[in-house]
């Protein structure tokens, strides 16, 4: 593997909770190219032979294994859109990491967009972790506009959870997903915007054949003047049930807009969504004060607790 | 202890100046267990929070072991050593049971304290200890982790605004057993409890009955529990449930 120097080091532990190289296979891009990989016997990685981007492979029956795939970006005004394709054989049960995390110190916009299509093969089990994270204090921006699809077959299960608490400028995070029967997606989505930042996150999840099902749950923080748009659909067009919560907490002068919607084609499709958005309560604030807490330790309390 | 020197307070309602604390002095001593009763709306929680520094006096002046706290934060109250449960006890989405219990200790609690904790207050700690405080507990649940959350900050006064709202009979006793216990591990510790429950009145040392924010009758459980036994501000924990 090729040498990484310690702000990229930083980067990885953000993203990706990795202090050493990462067990099983992974595939490690910094700066724009490839800096090491490692397959198994059931997970491969190739590179794409048209454009930017891997292929991901996980045969069939795969149990217990685990893929990282962390992104760091620590130039600045670098500007890279990479395609990741992930196929995930029936049966399998995997755990999938990636993440990307910018360090931008100079002038210029530093922007990754990463496009991840998953194929979730019949009855496969997928725990896709993604954190997203900014730092430096140069004047160019760090921008992230990841793109996810997800194709699930019959019976296959995902569970997403998302995460960006700090130093990203700008984001538009779309998710697209089809399911097939039975086949259950879960997302847990948390954010965080301070400053100037904006954040937009849509969801498109459509429920195509007969037990399949969605829920899809948003936990945010919007501070300072930042602004946060959460926008998610969950379409029924089968007997299927699907959830989308939106809860946030809003401080300074924040603003988020939260707008779920529901689109059911069929007589049999259950869907709910529940949005709720509001600032710390007082009371909670004089509860945590009273168990010896400052204000401003008891925000801080309250927040990661909310966004754990 | 704490001593309440002309203490008032004055609540602006509907834009109409209404005196909830009027006046009141007060001398409380080390190792007490204190019950105020008195009528709804008498000032009783109101007197609690003045004391906790959650609301601020119009007059008058609060000494806690000969120091003016009048003008104390409740945070720089409760690093004193004062003590709150609440009689409504917030919900938050998120912190779960050992992070207000870690929160409350102040310190790197461990689990197996955090869970003698809530076995103290007759919940299972395995059920309870990595829950979230949400509105998926009952409010007797809630009520029980409040209690535990004053048990965890081995506090020099306790205060504690209706403890027994929202608990079922069978943690009646319980609840006594906890305010026993209480003042038997810390001889300083003085307890303050509001409450109208003539089984909490019993094991008072002293009895103060506060109406229309003044004190009507102060004294020790002998000189006043026989006043008002069977009265509203002495009642049978059978009573409501007639």
């Amino acid at each position: 593997m090729k040498q990484i120097d310690a702000v990229q080091k930083r980067l990885l532990q953000e993203v990706a909770d990795l202090h050493e190289i990462p067990e099983g296979a992974y595939n490690l891009r910094a700066n724009g190219e490839s800096v090491g990989r490692n397959t198994t016997a059931n997970i491969d990685i190739q590179t794409k032979t048209e454009g930017s981007g891997i292929d991901i492979r996980i045969k069939p029956g795969t149990k217990k294994e685990s893929v990282h795939i962390p992104v760091v970006l620590s130039e600045s005004g670098l500007k890279e859109t990479v395609y990741n394709d992930f196929f995930i054989g029936e049966d399998s049960d995997v755990l999938i990491v990636a993440g990307c995390g910018i360090d931008n110190c100079g002038t210029q916009d530093s922007q990754h967009d990463g496009i991840h299509r998953f194929y979730v093969g019949r009855n496969a089990k997928v725990r896709y972790v993604e954190k997203h994270y900014g730092s430096g204090d140069g004047s160019g921006k760090r921008i992230l506009n990841p793109v996810t699809e997800v194709y699930m077959e019959e019976g296959a299960s995902m569970e997403m959870e998302m995460v960006q608490i700090k130093g990203v400028d700008s984001t538009r995070r779309t998710t697209l997903a089809e399911l097939k029967q039975d086949a259950k997606l879960v997302v847990r989505e948390r954010l965080m915007t301070h400053g100037q930042q904006t954040a937009e996150s849509v969801y498109k999840v459509s429920l195509n054949e007969t037990g399949s099902s969605a829920d899809v749950v948003s936990r945010s923080v919007a501070r300072d003047v930042s602004f946060q748009k959460f926008d998610a659909c969950i379409v029924g067009n089968a007997a299927c049930t699907g959830h989308t919560e939106c809860d946030s907490i809003i401080m300074d002068s924040g603003r988020i807009l939260a707008v779920p919607s529901l689109e059911a084609n069929s007589i049999d499709a259950q869907l709910v969504h529940e949005a709720a958005i509001g600032k710390i309560a007082g009371e909670q604030l004089v509860k945590l004060m009273t168990l010896g807490l400052t204000e401003a330790e008891a925000e801080e309390q309250i927040i990661s607790g909310f966004l754990k | 202890m704490l001593q309440l020197n002309s203490l008032s307070f004055t609540a602006n309602a509907d834009g109409k100046d209404a005196e909830i604390i009027r006046d009141l002095t007060l001398t409380l001593h080390d190792n007490q267990f204190i019950v105020i009763t008195g009528p709804n709306g008498g000032g009783k929680s109101t007197l609690a929070k003045l004391i906790a520094g959650i609301e601020k006096p119009t007059a008058g002046q609060i000494l806690f072991d000969g120091v003016d706290i009048t003008d104390m934060s409740i945070t720089e109250r409760a690093r004193l050593g004062i003590g709150f449960a609440f009689q409504q006890p917030v919900r938050f989405k998120g912190l779960t049971v050992f992070d207000l219990l870690r929160i409350a200790a102040g310190k790197t609690l461990s689990l197996s304290d955090a869970c003698n904790y809530l076995a103290e207050v007759g919940l299972c700690a395995k059920d309870y200890i990595h829950r979230e405080v949400n509105a998926s507990l009952s409010g007797g649940e809630l009520k029980r982790i409040e209690i535990a959350t004053v048990l965890a900050r081995n506090v020099r006064l306790a205060l504690f605004d209706e403890p027994e709202a929202g608990i079922d009979l069978w943690s009646f006793q319980n609840l006594i057993r906890i305010f026993e216990n209480m003042q038997k591990t810390d001889r300083n510790r003085t307890i303050i409890v509001i409450s109208h429950q003539e089984r909490i009145l019993n094991i008072a040392d002293e009895i103060i009955v506060l109406a229309d924010g003044r004190i009507t009758k102060q004294g020790t459980r002998e000189q006043i529990l026989p006043d008002i036994i069977g009265t509203n501000y002495a009642q049978n924990p059978c009573q409501k449930m007639v």
